[in-house]
């Protein structure tokens, strides 16, 4: 038995190792895929492989770009910056590809940019949100784009939101010291909150590991009146807050941003009923009356066999603009395709319609989706 | 042999590394190395330093470390911190003489009580440390917290790679087969005879967890500017285990072997790279293979030598060693002797 499991793994390894070689044809766009396959940001890589799966296949029975199939290349960062690079020089000087999409985070796509830029082939990143995966702060890297909104424009909206629609004056700041995620837009969103006339009444900090609020939350109720709680975390932590806030009695507002959405969010804050006036930010919603969604979410879940996330929606858009580079370019050339991309005008995606700034960052509007009972009961659309 | 510096063995190891070194450099020259085989190489040569300095610390002295991330993660940073305002080959100098020093530094404040405990007790002892580091990275100002250095300048180049791996290497190996290496070995052999013959067992555990911790700031250095962006998860303890692989893999105790896993695992990692999820599927098939045919790793103890190298046995035995591995001469030989299975 067991020489016959040992057998087949070796068969196993020699065949892999022939699949490897086998070449492509010459008449095919091939766009290469570098995302979190393996590794702790896997949850986000998967549903972009899925989502982009699906564009291209779509693509494909439509009659291709320019008249030529599109063949897609994946290739797994394993999470891991050094990997991430490596890819990335593959796909640019081994594989030819045209254009290359990912990383699914930052980190592993800030270390593949400067890869991009030297190599001269365009790269877009569906969901590296922070500020500086397109830019190092006084020059844009003339190869990297993203599809998302960046974290400092997600504060700036979560702010505008509580002021207006909510309206409220006096707020209480949570969130986690371990991220940079959270410490941006912990600090933005209590800018944009004072610039909006209103008070930051308590800011409390916590570090990755802690599960137990209480303590932290008792301080901000101890610190005076407010009448909206914002939590900056993804929904791990945010989800245990919630629940522990409205356990001790707090009943006003909780915004938070994109890390919110989250299938857990319901089971980690103990119960739907906790989960009533909760409202967070992100790119894409299901609730969506425009046809071109209704059209995604069924594509999607009927390929992917799951309902779509937020990141399979801005992978399919990242997909879908790059077809339009192409054909704005009439050329596969990376070069003339990154100067199509780059001028791209009022693309009309899924995830909002996408223009470029002079950082390479989308002008894009943001979604607020309301949670009651824990199910997205409205979106609201917020152009920037 | 007569003992000087330039003695025959020397010279011809000295002849052989550069002849090496002008090969790879041919190569890369005519363009049979591709960019994207040199980022492969770099790859191997980072770790088959790391491997043959934690080689030293395990294999050689028997300490068992896994806090050696942590040392790379010095270098790195410190190597980061001065490029950024000295993006030159003078600037990865410093950064790297001041890295080696703070790793030099933590290291004896770290060995000096924790080397005094052994088996589990140092694993977990030296995990922790390699935490520590990683968590004092985390909250400090200077390395920009959770989300590292990014754009760091590129200063890789074969000849630079390849002089640290030379010097890594021979310093390795001098240290193993000097005065201080028999005492390690003698502490790995038998900790308590090795002090009752008057070895100060503490002094050279120090000295070798030194030496480990140095090698690794060294080429913490190397992979800040190879590879554009450190954060402080790249030094988590999957990495200490990622090189800690290495070591057993290459067989602990052979530098050799090291150099070779590296070499390996450097290449398995490559070939399936198509395959994108099912590679770390078969990579942890092979190491299991490996393990299960080969528990002493691929050379065991033993190193590399003129005489071996030079001798056409050696290549028989590692070909016979080969076809045995692929045709399961273990479990033919297991099965017709008992009819029970393998037995150990």
């Amino acid at each position: 038995m067991k020489r016959i499991l040992v057998l087949v793994a070796t068969a196993l390894l020699v065949l892999s190792g022939l699949t490897a070689c086998t070449s492509t044809d010459k008449g095919t766009i091939k766009i290469g895929v570098n995302v979190e396959l393996t590794g702790e940001a896997a949850v986000y890589g998967q549903p972009e492989k899925k989502a982009i799966e699906l564009a291209v296949k779509e693509i494909n029975d439509a009659g291709g770009i320019l008249g030529k199939q599109v063949e897609a290349i994946y290739y797994d960062t394993k999470t891991d910056g050094a990997e991430s690079t490596s890819n990335v020089t593959k796909l640019a000087t081994e594989d030819k590809v045209v254009a290359i999409i990912g990383a699914a985070i930052s980190g592993t796509t800030m270390a593949a940019a400067p890869v991009a830029n030297q190599y001269q082939v365009p790269m877009i990143t569906p969901s590296g949100s922070n500020a500086k995966v397109t830019n190092d702060g006084t020059t844009v890297y003339p190869f990297v784009y993203r599809a998302c909104f960046i974290d400092p424009f997600q504060g700036v909206v979560i702010a505008n939101f509580s002021s207006t629609e909510l309206g409220a004056t006096k707020a209480a700041v949570i969130g986690s010291s371990s991220s940079d995620y959270a410490k941006d837009l912990a600090t933005i969103f209590a800018d944009q909150f004072e610039k909006n006339g209103g008070t930051v009444v308590a800011e409390e900090y916590y570090t990755d590991t802690d599960t137990d609020f209480n303590a932290i939350l008792t301080k901000l109720q101890n610190a005076g009146e407010f009448d909206v709680l914002f939590i900056a975390d993804y929904a791990v932590r945010a989800g245990l807050i919630i629940g522990q806030a409205r356990t001790a009695g707090i009943t006003v507002p909780i915004v938070g941003p994109d890390g919110f959405e989250s299938p857990d969010l319901v089971a980690l804050a103990g119960g739907a009923d906790k989960v009533n006036d909760v409202y967070f930010s992100t790119h894409f919603s299901a609730l969506s009356e425009d046809q071109a969604v209704k059209d995604f979410i069924a594509a999607y879940t009927a390929s992917a066999g799951e309902a779509p996330s937020a990141l399979s929606a801005l992978a399919y858009d990242t997909v879908y603009m790059l077809k339009q580079a192409i054909e704005d370019a009439d050329s596969t050339d990376p070069v003339k395709v990154n100067t199509a991309l780059e001028a791209i005008k009022d693309f009309k995606g899924i995830t909002g319609t996408i223009n470029f700034d002079e950082w390479h960052n989308p002008i894009k509007s943001a979604i607020i989706v309301e949670l009651v009972n824990g199910e997205q009961a409205s979106a609201t659309v917020v152009n920037p | 042999m007569k003992n000087t510096f330039l003695n025959k063995k020397n010279l011809t190891w000295l002849i052989l590394g550069v002849a090496f070194f002008f090969l790879i450099q041919l190569l890369i020259q005519v363009g049979v190395i591709t960019p994207y085989y040199r980022v492969t190489m770099y790859w191997i040569c980072l770790f088959a330093i790391l491997g043959v300095s934690l080689n030293v610390i395990i294999g050689v002295t028997g300490q068992f470390s896994l806090g050696h991330a942590g040392f790379m993660s010095i270098g790195a940073y410190s190597a980061a911190v001065v490029l950024r305002s000295m993006p030159n080959l003078t600037g990865l100098f410093i950064g790297m003489a001041i890295g080696a020093l703070i790793s030099l530094f933590v290291s004896m404040v770290v060995a000096i009580p924790t080397l005094r405990l052994k088996g589990d007790y140092l694993a977990i002892a030296t995990l922790g440390v390699g935490e520590i580091i990683r968590i004092v990275i985390l909250n400090m100002k200077i390395t920009n917290g959770a989300s590292g250095i990014s754009n760091i300048p590129y200063l890789i180049s074969w000849p630079l790679m390849f002089f640290f791996v030379f010097v890594s290497i021979m310093f390795s190996a001098n240290f193993k087969n000097s005065a201080i290496g028999r005492a390690c070995i003698s502490i790995k052999e038998d900790e308590i005879a090795s002090e009752a013959m008057g070895i100060n067992t503490t002094k050279y555990k120090v000295m070798a967890f030194m030496f480990g911790a140095l090698i690794a700031s060294l080429a913490g250095a190397l992979y800040a500017t190879t590879y554009y962006v450190i954060k402080p998860e790249t030094f988590g303890i999957n990495n200490s285990i990622n090189i800690l692989v290495i070591v057993v893999f290459g067989g602990m105790g052979s530098l050799t072997g090291s150099a070779v896993a590296a070499i390996v695992l450097g290449i398995i990692n490559n070939v399936f790279q198509p395959l994108a999820e099912w590679r770390m599927i078969i990579y942890a098939l092979a190491l299991i293979v490996i393990m299960i045919f080969r528990p002493q790793g691929l050379l065991g103890t033993s190193e590399a030598s003129l005489k071996t190298i030079f001798s056409l046995d050696t290549y028989k035995n590692a070909l016979k060693g080969l076809i045995d591995l692929v045709t399961l001469k273990k479990f033919r030989v297991a099965a017709a002797s008992t009819g029970k299975g393998k037995q150990r």
